[in-house]
């Protein structure tokens, strides 16, 4: 760690961060800082450069330049280290179907080498929590989709990481289990988790801290929403959001 | 003749061990030239539902006719008629944008050329990429492509099934113009969606869920119809004010809503005084009396069922 | 009706066209397997080196060593007077294989009607090894039946051979068939089965499902392109066989190609019948390797003789189309025999073909399955 009381305040530094494949630069030098606790909104169009960064702060891709770290760890030299202390839930993929509940949450703990001890208070006050107890050894194919994000959040977060990833965790869920999703969020913040939220729902842009808007592999914009609206005289985040992404030149996906 | 009837439509399917009611009695019509949206999260239903009005599943229980023909015996007739862009994009990744609109319009025993008009203005977007494969376009582009494809054999109702999820806000925006273009037309449109916003722009909306239809009317009508006392409230901690909220007996309802959260009053409550009197302490407390959104309202109807 | 059925192949047609990878496995395999099964089969070893231990020094001894000296396989390069000898030989890399001739090898055939000989192969290349030892085998097996002419009590000279992978020796051109059967199977029953349930994966069976597109030209216009693929595949391992391991066309070209035609629509109608009834490409995939591939290659004929199964193995194997197919194109290839001979076969693929489409036509669905 070059710089200890830089990391002591921020769980993610991005310093020109960039990717390339080919001629095509699908990220083109981000610079920003998350702090700790933060709840940080990551928006963009299809095909702004989102899903790349996002890979790259997870220590999934190497940056072609420019530096990062996450929770204190570089992410390009120290990938291992990064994927012990984060979590990352996705719309698209979170909780084996074909599992039970608590076969889903012990697998996961197990990953993280919880112990068996840890493992089994630890499922009992998430199944409490989310008043599952009557469903834990249901197959996760059966639950309601609302129910199965607030289970693979609270599965995301199991191992107590630093920083949780969530990549746009609420696509498809009725408007009030993506409430109580947010509450979720907004109650893990509250103990000190860092939060790096994607989303298509301008409303929920509104919850975070702060917001980033990338367009065409640049962070374009980036403050809190109040502030985003004022600056771009804009009534709601979804213009705001509106108003940049127009900007955009790149077409690609 | 009305462009779609639903009479008490029930389908349910196996989940393993368990019995699934995808769609419990759901009945409804769609007039000729209506753009009508099916608005619900992912699970309501919607999918079932578009499956058995356009031919490709059968209903348990209850009739439907799209166009005047009965879904069950007149099928060849619908599929005829119908164009039909499904949840996923239906579109061959490996045929270029060109290809995929000739071979769609050859089984529909049409030709490109003779229905140009009614995609041109769609179709100019895509010609830039006319040999490209369908795989590398970008979603908002997918799904113009799949619109163009669904369109080609100009048909007299047209379902769309979920044609937004997954595609960012600015293409969404230019999608629903283009719907409303079509129905200027004189095509029926019956669309999904999980987008709330989106309801907004449809004529009539039914809001779904479990299954069920929980309301169906304009989308202004719903919103005019909600009754009780709403507020925004905001304040320096968000979060403490939730819990605030939602412990209070004068509210029947908290929960967030952008910058700030909504409080759905109980009826009869003197409101804004008994807002401001529990919520003294809070830092930098606003309070404003709001109308509510379709989402107020299909948060309210979920509750209720 | 027509166009629609034209539009429909020409789209397959691109599926096929720009799956560069695929393609080239479609094209490639027949080569390629024409050619290593070729190479290792007609590469035949002569003159290997080999030495002899003769224990037995008689009559009869001297005349089986003359024998092996005769074959063009075998040069002897030494005689050694113990099997012992025979290491230090093999370890300069001298032989390739020792005969070990016992004492009394003639008085045992006349008072026992019986006895044996040993052969021990240098297996560090286990193909060339293997190879000499069955040449033995063979050799062997020539002089026990000359030596028998006129016998009442016949005699045996048993062999003991370490490697005991056993090709028969004069049957080496069965592979070109078996080839043949195994390429068409492939294409068109894996590919074909694949091609459908494609469809079904990726979400555009939805929209074909509503439109007003016959069942029946789906399938029609499926399997077009690979039977036309299976044609080209038909021509080439042909022209391969013929001039490149010299293997002459003993029958009618037409008929051979027509039934090859035959047997390509039978495995395209029982690809069709796979997809209908299944719903991703992993299940097609696997119904067509576990029920047809091997069967195709264990219960054919093609690897292991079927008069040799167990009862239930042989009614089976009548179940396998590639073994009606495999008999037809040994009989009219290499034995040169006409209809007369094969109508029984031909029959049985034509049945085969019309039930396998019947069902498939049956069985496509008109509407999507229930979840």
């Amino acid at each position: 760690m070059k710089n200890p009381e830089k990391h002591y305040e921020y769980a993610i530094t991005a310093d020109a961060l960039s990717k390339h494949f080919g001629d095509f630069t699908a990220v083109d030098r981000i610079t920003f800082n998350v702090r700790r606790g933060e709840i940080f909104g990551f928006l963009g169009a299809n095909g702004a450069g989102k899903t790349t960064a996002m890979r790259m702060l997870c220590g999934l891709s190497k940056p072609s330049s420019g530096e990062a770290t996450v929770a204190g760890y570089d992410v390009a030299a120290q990938p291992e280290d990064i994927k012990r202390n984060i979590g990352y839930m996705s719309q698209k993929f979170s909780l084996y179907e074909d599992l039970t509940v608590t076969e889903n949450i012990r697998f996961f703990a197990g990953i993280y080498g919880l112990s068996d001890a840890a493992i089994r208070e630890k499922s009992a006050s998430l199944l409490r929590h989310l008043q599952l107890e009557a469903e834990k050894n249901k197959l996760v194919q059966s639950l309601p989709l609302g129910w199965k994000q607030k289970l693979a959040f609270s599965i995301a977060i199991i191992h107590e990481p630093k920083i949780v990833f969530l990549d746009e965790p609420t696509g498809g869920v009725d408007p009030l289990t993506r409430r109580e999703f947010w509450e979720m969020i907004y109650t893990s913040a509250r103990q000190g988790t860092t939060i790096f939220v994607t989303t298509h729902y301008m409303d929920e842009a509104e919850y975070c801290h702060r917001v980033s808007i990338m367009v065409d592999g640049r962070i374009a914009a980036l403050d809190t929403p109040a502030a985003l609206k004022k600056h771009f005289g804009a009534a709601s985040m979804n213009e705001v959001f509106l108003q940049l992404a127009r900007q955009a030149t790149r077409q690609a996906d | 003749m009305k462009a779609i009837t639903a009479e008490n439509i029930r389908k349910s399917y196996k989940n393993g061990k368990e019995t699934v009611e995808a769609l419990r009695s759901v009945s409804f019509s769609v007039d000729r030239g209506e753009l009508f949206g099916c608005i619900g999260p992912d699970g309501a239903g919607k999918t079932t539902l578009f499956r058995i009005l356009v031919t490709l599943l059968l209903a348990d229980e209850g009739r439907a006719t799209v166009d005047g023909f009965e879904v069950v015996k007149e099928y060849p007739e619908i599929r005829r008629r119908v164009g039909y862009m499904p949840g996923r994009f239906s579109l061959y990744q490996d045929l270029s944008v060109q290809e995929n609109l000739e071979f769609y319009a050859t089984i529909f025993r049409t030709s490109v050329k003779e229905n140009y008009h009614l995609i041109k203005d769609i179709y100019v977007q895509l010609e830039p990429f006319a040999s490209r494969p369908a795989g590398k376009l970008s979603g908002g582009m997918k799904q113009k492509l799949a619109l163009c494809c669904a369109l080609i054999h100009k048909p007299t109702v047209l379902f769309l099934d979920e044609p937004t999820t997954g595609v960012d806000a600015v293409s969404r925006k230019e999608f629903w113009e283009m719907l409303k273009r079509l129905k200027q037309q004189g095509i029926s449109i019956l669309v999904s969606t999980p987008y709330m916003d989106e309801a907004s722009l449809c004529d009539r909306i039914a809001m779904m869920h479990d299954g069920q239809f929980l309301k169906t009317d304009s989308p202004q009508n719903i919103t005019r119809n909600f009754q009780q006392p709403l507020f925004a409230v905001k304040s320096g901690d968000m979060f403490e004010l939730l819990h605030r909220l939602k412990k209070m007996e004068g509210i029947q309802n908290a929960y967030p809503f952008g910058e700030y959260h909504h409080a759905v009053m109980k009826s009869g409550m003197d409101t804004e005084a008994y807002l401001r009197e529990h919520l003294a302490e809070s830092p930098d407390l606003e309070i404003l009396p709001v109308r509510a959104d379709i989402e107020d309202c299909f948060i309210h109807e979920m509750q209720k069922h | 009706m027509k166009e629609q059925f034209l539009a429909f192949v020409r789209k397959e047609w691109f599926h096929i066209w720009r799956d560069k990878k695929t393609l080239f496995i479609l094209f490639g395999l027949p080569v390629v397997q024409i050619i290593i099964f070729g190479f290792a089969l007609t590469n035949e070893i002569k003159n290997a080196r080999i030495a002899v231990v003769d224990r037995s020094r008689d009559a009869l001894s001297q005349q089986y060593i003359q024998r092996i000296e005769a074959s063009r396989y075998f040069d002897i390069e030494s005689m050694l007077g113990s099997a012992n000898e025979a290491d230090a030989e093999f370890r300069k890399g001298k032989i390739k294989l020792v005969v070990v001739i016992p004492e009394n090898f003639g008085s045992d055939i006349r008072h026992q009607n019986k006895t044996q000989v040993q052969v021990i192969a240098d297996v560090s290349d286990p193909n060339t090894g293997t190879t000499l030892g069955t040449y033995i085998q063979a050799i062997t097996a020539d002089f026990q039946s000359d030596i028998n002419q006129g016998q009442k009590l016949p005699y045996t000279i048993q062999p003991e051979v370490r490697m005991l992978y056993n090709p028969q020796l004069k049957g080496a051109y069965n592979f070109v068939p078996g080839v043949m059967a195994m390429v068409l199977m492939l294409i068109c029953t894996l590919m074909t089965s694949i091609a459908i349930v494609k469809e079904k994966e990726t979400g555009t069976m939805e929209v074909l499902l509503v439109s007003p597109l016959k069942p029946v030209l789906v399938i029609l216009a499926k399997s077009t392109p690979y039977l036309l693929l299976s044609a080209v595949n038909i021509v080439s391992i042909l022209l391969l066989s013929v001039f490149v391991l010299g293997l002459p066309i003993a029958g009618n070209l037409a008929l051979l190609i027509g039934l090859s035609l035959l047997f390509t629509i039978t495995s395209l109608s029982f690809g069709m019948l796979i997809s209908s009834i299944t719903a991703s490409q992993q299940t097609a995939m696997l119904i067509s390797l576990m029920g047809l591939f091997l069967p195709t290659l264990m219960l054919s004929g093609f690897m292991f003789p079927i008069e040799n199964m167990p009862l239930p193995l042989k009614v089976m194997s009548n179940l396998v189309p590639a073994k009606w197919y495999f008999f037809i194109v040994k009989a009219v290839m290499i034995k040169g025999v006409g209809m007369a001979i094969i109508w029984k076969e031909t029959l049985i693929l034509t049945v085969m073909t019309i039930v396998f489409l019947a069902l498939s036509i049956r069985k496509y669905n008109i509407r999507l399955a229930n979840h």
